[in-house]
């Protein structure tokens, strides 16, 4: 379980509030109108982000400092993979950043590129991989981890509709497998109701408490209905 | 178009300096300081001639020939002033230099028998120290000191012409290995007298090659009886300094008037204590008190014109091997 | 059908009347000093020593400041303070700091009569003497080290905040830190610093004019000087000259290989928060305060003692002034124009295009101002005296030299507003007029700014040309104070570099200013 006891998440001017629990498993859809602190958020329950005051706990521990220290995977928007890494070192890093793994941790990986379908690529290097190729590199890595709470921001919202629908697919997939709890900032409502069961809506600089997804959407409140304008 | 003299046109009100004569003098710059013969030399000269004497500082002695090399015939100069007897056989070999009348009674050592330059002053080079340091003896217990010395460029001042002919003339052959010993004495190699001399006072070095008169500028001028020179065994270069009227003058006559000014008495009397060096005419009132003795001819060294033309680049060339190691 | 020769035919006009005087200029008058009778059996044993000479202090200098530019950079990168964006604005400083001045300013502090040495003697050590190798490298690391830190820092600007996330979450170790992103990072920066900054000191003049110390440290830039003005043995010169554009032409070629940094002054760009500041905070403040320290000191000697004597200013600082300005506001426009062409006739060609004209803009910074002097020189005198033509020559040479740092700066921008709205332009159907006035001009206003400002400042501090052609009659405000120095008359030396610096400064404010008064500019 994920809590976040009052934290105040400062960055520059821009403060986000948030008190509430996330149970362990849960798949939310983090959503909110552009500029109200959705990636805020996320940065801060990765620890990229000091909070003032208020704590992040998880499974009822408060989560270390370090944001490498803390029992999660993150997936941005872009720029997850390095230029110079290949597939292989790309998704390996995810278990040892230095590059240097055991027959073992070499077929761990191996393993994780088969189960998104890329081990014919591990040797290529991002800039000949297609978009939807890149993004699954990343969940590779994150497959890797085996963290417990999967934090994505945007991860897919760069790619087409069919793309995006089978790259939620390996999501899925490895959730089933990881048991994991997943966190996603979506802007797209339609992806947020595919993919998630509950829904944490960020607006005015405050994260508001999960609530089961289809149950807000029927009954947005005022700032969710501003930014869901006449989509049902 | 110079931006001074279109300033110059502008500021200054039309006056009859439209229709006087102007004699350009070209000299190094310690010549034309405030402090240097310079402002007297005009002063007395103008008095009498009914023209703006308009003299130039361009560099050191070496400079001022090199200088010439570049302007060639188109030069505005009309009279040299600075040059020294290592440089008159280059000066006259460029073909622009005019044969001059000039006579006097001249009290320069050897003699002086020159169609083309006439001598202003002279004096002995030497190594410039405070008084308390002990002084080398000669080049080779300089060298093997560690003793902080600046010298001069030969290829643009006269007294780095000067220490080199010298150090020419006293070891011949050896003079290569004296020079890469004294490199490590070198702290720096100036462009000219005034930067070296006052880098010297400055502290920046121990001892500077300057000239025996040096001293006396300190004890007459200042009161200050702090420096002295080093004698050294080998005897001191002399210099000779002269004066030349550029065949492509247009003020011919009074080129030659302010040559024969330049060894009259006025001119003379006003060479001790500000150009600090004897001068080639000895004047009526004679020398200050302060001013060291001449030297005997024994110690006197010095290279005819053409001698020293022929060493000067087997000397420069020693020079730079030597110090560029 | 029409318009698009006309369009053409203008390319090639003002693209070619561009190179062909960027030649004329650069190869045209190397061939004409060559033709004087060349020979390598000229040189002699010195030359070759200064031959030498330049190459190793070149490499050493652009070892130092690369070397050392990487800590501070890093430091920089990673650490907020009060005054962090002060300083990086200061690294800029020195690169447009008159070199005659910067070398005041160090033998304040490092020569035999300055500070340090006061603090050796008290502590009974000898003095410190930098003339000869050492002075000349310290001025080279003085100059250069912010520059190199500049482009350093731009790289790890370029590093998306996302990457630095990426390696926190991951745990990632010191040594996995480095392979993941700073050892690409430097591997894409470092070798075109280098090479720049080789190329700088290889063609330095003043600084070994200044403190060479004699013989041993004598540049090829500063040879050929005394060669043509001291000996006026042109032969020699041309040699050297010869000697020296082969060696900046090598160079020249092996920067179209390696990528050089970009010099855009736009702003360094706010650098991402980083968490591993804390582990690393002793050792990158001793980096920072370092080489503050190492860039301040100099400055402000000269800034305190000058300021002390303005009253003793020399009056020939008046004319001097105005010599310096109009000779800086002309070479400003020349240089600004020369860029402009170029951009514009090669910016939106393909990538080849684009390199050869860069490379043109860099055979300026390759070709000695010296030499190109020594030309010019040579070609006037059978007709004329070219002492006055010193004024238009220096302008020319001036706006040579800044040219690839202007072209650095245009290019892109250029490349950028047509990128951005050509297809806008033909829809509308705007004449070439409008496009010009309207749209392309405004849009560059600011990066036209910042170059003018480089160009003024660079001809405002420069020392290279007006030396050779220099008269007593005229001076410029670096050669007036290059002349206080050999006079010995420091005080009113530092007096003068004040002078010239608040100028220098002015200027560059000026058209920098001017630049970013556009409101709708980014």
């Amino acid at each position: 379980m994920l809590a976040l006891h009052k934290v105040q998440f400062r960055q520059g001017d821009f403060t986000l509030g948030a008190d509430l629990l996330i149970p362990t498993g849960a798949r939310v859809a983090v959503i909110g109108p552009s500029g109200g602190g959705k990636s805020t958020f996320l940065n801060g329950i990765a620890g990229f982000i000091a909070t003032d005051g208020g704590q992040v706990l998880w499974q009822g521990q408060p989560m270390p400092d370090h944001p490498g220290l803390r029992p999660l995977s993150i997936l941005f928007q872009d720029h997850n993979l390095f230029p110079h890494l290949n597939v292989m070192d790309n998704v390996a890093i995810g278990i040892s950043p230095d590059m240097r793994l055991s027959q073992t941790q070499k077929q761990q990986v191996r393993t994780a590129l088969d189960q998104v379908g890329l081990s014919d690529k591990s040797a290529s290097y991002p800039r000949d991989l297609s978009g939807g190729q890149q993004g699954r590199v990343g969940l590779a890595r994150m497959l890797l981890r085996q963290r417990p709470l999967l934090l994505l921001d945007e991860p897919f919202s760069a790619l087409g509709p069919a793309l995006k629908d089978e790259m939620l697919d390996v999501l899925r997939q490895i959730l089933h497998v990881t048991s994991a709890t997943a966190l996603m900032v979506t802007h797209d409502p339609k992806d947020a109701l595919a993919f998630a069961n509950q829904a944490i809506l960020v607006a005015d600089g405050v994260a508001m408490a999960p609530q089961p997804i289809q149950q807000l959407f029927d009954a947005p409140p005022p700032a969710l209905r501003a930014y869901l304008g006449h989509w049902t | 178009m110079r931006t001074t003299s279109l300033f110059a046109g502008l500021f200054l009100a039309t006056t009859a300096m439209a229709d006087t004569p102007v004699l350009t003098v070209y000299t190094y710059d310690s010549f034309v300081s405030d402090w240097g013969p310079g402002p007297a030399v005009e002063a007395a000269f103008e008095a009498n001639c009914g023209c703006d004497l308009q003299m130039i500082g361009a560099g050191d002695g070496a400079a001022l020939l090199a200088r010439l090399k570049l302007e060639g015939s188109r030069t505005d100069a009309d009279i040299i002033l600075g040059l020294d007897t290592n440089l008159t056989a280059a000066a006259a070999e460029t073909g622009l230099f005019a044969p001059i009348l000039t006579t006097a009674n001249y009290n320069v050592p050897g003699g002086w028998a020159d169609p083309l330059f006439a001598p202003f002053d002279w004096g002995y080079f030497a190594f410039v120290k405070n008084a308390e340091i002990e002084s080398p003896t000669n080049f080779r217990a300089l060298a093997d000191s560690d003793l902080k010395i600046v010298i001069q460029d030969p290829r643009s001042s006269t007294p780095g012409l000067g220490l080199l002919m010298w150090v020419k003339a006293a070891y011949g052959d050896d003079a290569a290995q004296i020079w890469a010993d004294l490199s490590d004495n070198i702290v720096t190699v100036t462009a000219g007298w005034s930067e070296a001399y006052g880098m010297f006072l400055e502290g920046e070095a121990d001892m500077v090659l300057s000239y025996t008169t040096s001293p006396a500028y300190h004890l007459i001028a200042e009161g200050d009886a702090s420096k002295s020179y080093a004698v050294f065994d080998e005897g001191h270069y002399m210099q000779i300094e002269v004066a030349g009227k550029l065949a492509s003058t247009d003020q011919s006559a009074l080129a030659d008037q302010f040559l024969q000014f330049m060894v009259s008495d006025v001119f003379q009397s006003i060479i001790p204590t500000t150009n600090w060096m004897f001068p080639a005419v000895t004047p009526i009132a004679g020398l200050p008190d302060g001013f060291p003795n001449a030297l005997s001819a024994a110690q006197s060294l010095i290279f005819s014109p053409t001698e020293a033309a022929a060493l000067r680049n087997v000397a420069l060339t020693e020079w730079q091997t030597a110090l560029s190691q | 059908m029409a318009d698009r020769i006309i369009a053409i035919i203008l390319r090639i006009i003002l693209g070619g009347a561009v190179l062909a005087a960027l030649l004329l200029f650069s190869i045209g008058t190397a061939v004409a000093v060559a033709t004087q009778g060349l020979g390598l059996g000229r040189l002699g044993v010195a030359d070759w020593s200064a031959i030498r000479f330049t190459l190793w202090q070149a490499c050493l200098s652009a070892g130092l400041s690369v070397t050392i530019g990487i800590p501070v950079a890093r430091a920089l990168a990673r650490q907020k303070f009060l005054g962090r964006q002060a300083l990086i604005t200061l690294l800029g400083a020195p690169f447009i700091l008159p070199v005659i001045v910067g070398v005041l300013g160090l033998l304040a502090v490092f020569g035999r009569a300055g500070w340090i040495s006061d603090v050796l003697t008290w502590t009974g050590f000898a003095k410190l003497s930098i003339y000869g190798a050492p002075g000349v490298i310290l001025a080279h690391v003085f100059f250069n080290l912010p520059l190199a830190t500049r482009f350093l820092l731009q790289g790890w600007s370029t590093v998306p905040s996302e990457r630095f996330r990426v390696v926190q979450s991951l745990a990632a170790s010191p040594w996995a830190y480095f392979r993941l992103i700073e050892w690409p990072l430097l591997k894409s920066v470092v070798p075109g610093a280098f090479l720049l900054v080789f190329l700088l000191c290889l063609t330095s003049f003043a600084v070994a004019l200044a403190v060479g110390g004699g013989p041993r440290g004598t540049t090829i830039e500063l040879a050929i000087y005394q060669a043509f003005r001291l000996d006026f043995d042109l032969g020699k010169a041309a040699s050297l000259a010869l000697v020296q554009f082969t060696l900046c032409g090598v160079v020249a070629v092996m920067a179209f290989l390696v990528p050089l940094p970009q010099t855009d002054g736009l702003g360094l760009g706010r650098l991402p928060q980083r968490l591993d500041a804390s582990g690393h905070r002793g050792v990158d403040f001793m980096w920072i305060t370092i080489s503050a320290a190492f860039l301040i000191l100099p400055l402000g000697a000269i800034l305190i003692r000058g300021l002390g004597h303005i009253a003793s200013l020399p009056y020939q600082v008046f004319t001097a002034s105005i010599t310096s300005v109009l000779i800086a506001l002309a070479s400003t426009v020349v240089c600004i124009s020369m860029a402009l062409g170029l951009s514009l006739a090669f910016a939106r060609r393909g990538q080849v295009a684009q390199n050869l004209a860069e490379g043109m803009g860099i055979l300026g910074l390759a070709t000695s101002p010296l030499v190109v002097g020594t030309g010019i020189f040579l070609m006037i005198f059978p007709f004329a005296h070219p002492m006055t033509f010193a004024l238009p020559i220096t302008a020319s040479v001036n706006a040579m030299m800044a040219l690839p740092f202007a072209l650095r700066v245009l290019m892109p921008a250029v490349r950028e507003t047509y990128a951005d709205y050509l297809t806008l332009r033909c829809s509308l159907n705007l004449t070439r007029w409008v496009w010009l006035h309207r749209i392309l001009l405004p849009r560059l206003r600011r990066p036209l700014g910042f170059a003018a400002g480089l160009a003024a400042a660079l001809s405002m501090g420069d020392l290279g040309v007006i030396a050779l052609f220099a008269d007593p009659d005229l001076q410029t405000l670096p050669l007036m104070l290059y002349r206080l120095m050999g006079a010995y008359r420091m005080d009113q030396a530092a007096a003068v570099a004040v002078v010239l610096v608040a100028q220098s400064l002015a200027l560059f404010w000026m058209f920098d200013r001017g630049g970013r008064g556009y409101a709708g500019s980014p």
